[in-house]
């Protein structure tokens, strides 16, 4: 019997892209957050209770964007070219909110404009890699495995909700990790718009779920007919977000980030269940897109080693830096 | 006017690999000179090689930072500009790539906090141990990066399949027949790059008396290592160039500027190479010793670019003056380690204020050459993307418009120079602080892991104390 390496790839891949959202998503939310904040004291608390960690979390990113080209090389060559203007405004955002994350604790007299980068920055990659998941729904035009559609087909008016959408889920990650990690009037703050963000995601859901099967036809069939079994996704989903509300309202410390990772979990269930197996919509599957079996498994030896390092580095580093970020704490 | 995707493609990717390179070069060098300070420290116990160890971390952290930044955008130029070429090159290329990346992660996860931010919290030997390994993984990191180019130069190993580049021999494919040569010269090149950075450092530092025990032992042990490393690299050189010569004879006719296939050639020192009407004007040369280097005899016959037709040559005019920059920088650092043995007598490199100000200039000089080389070695495989196999146009994103390329063209090239201006300005401050630690420093603050900026505690903007030089 052999190992379906393909299957493999594709449960590593998958695992590397919740990976990536659940973890930059709350940074970048802060990012989104941050012109909102109520003074510069908290601006601090909202970079401090990230910085150990972000960089740390964009692993996963390039270890997708890789892993990507040796495992399912037609995903890399179709959506990058389908997304070409916004994967730059992507990488674009992300460096200027990487070099802000540097620059700004070792700054004073431009503390603002290093401000700005990392609100800017943020939002535009949040916004883009929202338009990336609008644009996978979508599907995209190919030919004989080649991109053929035009520089703005993945921006339209259901990528430009979708993109809206994963700000809000980014910045609904942002405020419950604060209210993780803060204490007094910043974590009252972030326990304030907590819900305003809930309702605005929850609505994108809503859109979002009555929006796709309009726009495609396969998602439809497939949830009609295995609804009794896909079916559980949303409704966990909207569990999750029922407990965060709740818990909110209750001033709950962890629960309300908890929450948001099991709405992100099951949201993010949900959108592969619609899909599975097909990985370039509307007609490629992974077994399609794959690579050859030689170099899938010349590759999957480094990962199976990389990824139990990277984890438990991960897990170190949040431990080390654990419990709540305080005002006026950390250097300047 | 029709804006040609093709050339705003090849523009953008020699603008982004250009910048990114400017990095790695360096921080490969630095990483080896570090880890022999901390072994030096080790040995002899003496604090000025672990003042410099110190203030060479934090230069390296700084510099490594912006390399990882710039790295990034790397890894998505492929799909992006070249997707055809992705495709069809991805079951070598994936893998090489992402073991890179691989490699990177591990040594950053493993060894790189322990470096930059474990002084006072391992034992001395754990610490040297970590500083080794950093050097060591540096240079895997480049292994794999190195290979896949090399294999895009001397392409071995594969078949292709319905237009699919299929593994046949993973070893041949890694270890192709150009990959030694370009290791070798690349990994002599970063140490020359470390080399002359730190020398040239170490000579403001001098110059403005600041730390003279420290930095005229730095200064003294980079002129040995340069008095060597900088001839074997023009011998190193020159066999990469006859293997050139073996594989890519098009690229040596162009370096040369050699159009007709011919014995007794001149090695021209001055030319400006027309494409159009396939010759040279303005000639100056040395006769007969182009031929003795390349055949290692005077009347030797060298090939000629007309050997190809001409839609199959290079860019001759760029790879001609490229290979005229590099070899030319080459020859001046040999002649500046050179002086610097002279001025041994008397201690005068410590104190010769003209040598000193030479080697604060000279700290550009080893870029320019990598980059003169890389332009050399990239430009002179054109038309090729896969020598022989793949040109760069079949290679492009066939949905790729010039307007598309020309946006993000222009687009990276303002977000670099933000980039690129900030973190020359914040490293200058980091270099002109000096060995003086910062009471974060001092006091043991600096705990981030992940980040390794944050290895350099020095302000961004508020004035330096007693920096004032």
């Amino acid at each position: 019997m052999s190992i379906d390496l393909s299957l493999v790839w594709a449960v590593i891949i998958g695992f590397g892209v919740i990976m990536y959202v659940l973890m930059d998503g709350f940074d970048l939310g802060l990012g989104i957050l941050f012109p909102f904040a109520p003074d510069e004291e908290s601006r601090d608390v909202m970079m401090n209770s990230v910085a150990p960690v972000w960089d740390g979390n964009e692993t996963w990113l390039v270890l997708g964007g890789a892993g990507l080209l040796g495992a399912f090389p037609l995903v890399y060559s179709v959506f990058l070219p389908a997304l070409y203007i916004g994967v730059f405004l992507m990488l674009a955002g992300l460096i200027f909110r990487g070099i802000s994350f540097e620059f700004r604790f070792k700054s004073k007299r431009n503390r603002r404009w290093w401000n700005r980068a990392f609100c800017w920055g943020s939002a535009i990659a949040a916004f883009a890699q929202g338009a990336v998941v609008g644009a996978y729904i979508q599907g995209f035009a190919v030919e004989d495995f080649r991109y053929v559609g035009g520089a703005f087909d993945w921006l339209t008016p259901f990528t430009i909700i979708t993109g809206l959408g994963l700000m809000a889920g980014y910045a609904l990650l942002g405020s419950t990790w604060l209210i993780l990690k803060s204490e007094g009037y910043v974590q009252q703050w972030a326990y304030r718009i907590t819900p305003k963000l809930l309702l605005a995601v929850l609505m994108v859901f809503g859109i979002v779920s009555l929006w796709t099967p309009i726009i495609s036809p396969e998602v439809l069939e497939r949830w009609l007919n295995n609804i009794h079994i896909i079916g559980i996704f949303p409704l966990l989903a909207l569990a999750c977000a029922g407990v965060l509300y709740r818990s909110v309202k209750r001033q709950k410390d962890g629960l309300p980030f908890v929450a948001t990772l099991g709405l992100f979990i099951f949201t993010y269930l949900g959108l592969i269940a619609s899909k599975w197996p097909v990985i370039v919509p509307p007609n490629y599957t992974i077994w399609d897109a794959a690579s050859a079996p030689e170099s899938q498994l010349f590759l999957l030896i480094g990962v199976l080693f990389i990824i139990p390092i990277v984890l438990a580095y991960t897990a170190w580093t949040y431990w080390v830096f654990r419990g709540k970020v305080k005002v006026g704490e950390g250097y300047h | 006017m029709e804006l040609d995707p093709l050339l705003l493609s090849r523009l953008q990717f020699a603008f982004v690999v250009s910048f990114h390179a400017i990095f790695p070069v360096f921080t490969i060098g630095l990483a080896s000179y570090i880890a022999l300070l901390h072994g030096l420290f080790y040995k002899t116990e003496n604090p000025a090689w672990d003042r410099l160890a110190l203030f060479w971390t934090k230069v390296f952290a700084v510099v490594f930072g912006m390399g990882v930044v710039s790295g990034i955008v790397m890894s998505f130029q492929f799909g992006t500009n070249w997707s055809n070429f992705a495709y069809a090159t991805s079951n070598f290329l994936g893998p090489v790539l992402s073991y890179e990346v691989v490699t990177a992660f591990f040594l950053e996860a493993a060894f790189l906090g322990v470096l930059l931010f474990g002084r006072n919290k391992v034992p001395e030997g754990v610490h040297l141990f970590a500083a080794i390994m950093v050097a060591v993984g540096t240079f895997i990191s480049s292994f794999w990066i190195l290979s896949a180019n090399s294999w895009m130069q001397t392409p071995a190993g594969f078949e292709v399949i319905d237009g699919r580049f299929h593994i046949t021999s993973w070893m041949a494919a890694l270890f192709n027949p150009s990959f030694w040569y370009r290791f070798v010269h690349m990994g002599m090149a970063s140490f020359l790059t470390g080399g002359f950075v730190v020398a040239g450092v170490s000579a403001w530092f001098l110059l403005r008396n600041r730390d003279v025990e420290a930095n005229k032992k730095a200064l003294s042990m980079c002129l040995w290592l340069l008095l060597v490393l900088a001839p074997a690299q023009a011998v190193v050189g020159d066999f990469h160039g006859l293997n050139t010569l073996e594989h890519q004879p098009t690229k040596v006719a162009a370096m040369e500027g050699n159009w007709e296939t011919q014995s007794s050639v001149p090695l021209l020192l001055f030319a400006l190479p027309d494409q159009e009407a396939q010759t040279n004007r303005f000639e100056i040369g040395i006769p007969h010793l182009a031929s003795l280097i390349l055949t290692h005899s005077l009347d030797g016959e060298v090939p000629g670019l007309n050997a190809v037709p001409a839609e199959e040559q290079p860019p001759v005019i760029v790879v001609f003056w490229a290979f005229r920059v590099m070899v030319g920088i080459g020859l001046l650092m040999i002649a500046v380690s050179l002086v610097g043995l002279l001025l041994r007598r008397h201690e005068r490199i410590y104190h010769n204020t003209l040598f000193l100000k030479t080697l604060t200039i000279m700290i550009g000089a080893p870029f320019l050459a990598v980059l003169a080389g890389w332009i050399v070695t990239e430009s002179g495989r054109a038309p090729w993307l896969v020598y022989g196999v793949m040109t760069h146009a079949e290679g492009l994103t066939p949905s790729l418009t010039g307007g598309m390329a020309l946006f993000t063209l222009i687009g990276y090239i303002a977000v670099y120079s933000v980039v690129f201006l900030t973190g020359i300005y914040y490293l200058s401050r980091v270099v002109r602080n000096g060995m003086k630690e910062s009471p974060a420093e001092v006091e043991g603050e600096v705990g981030r892991p992940k980040r390794p900026f944050s290895a350099a505690q020095t302000p961004f903007d508020d004035d330096l104390e007693g920096a004032n030089s």
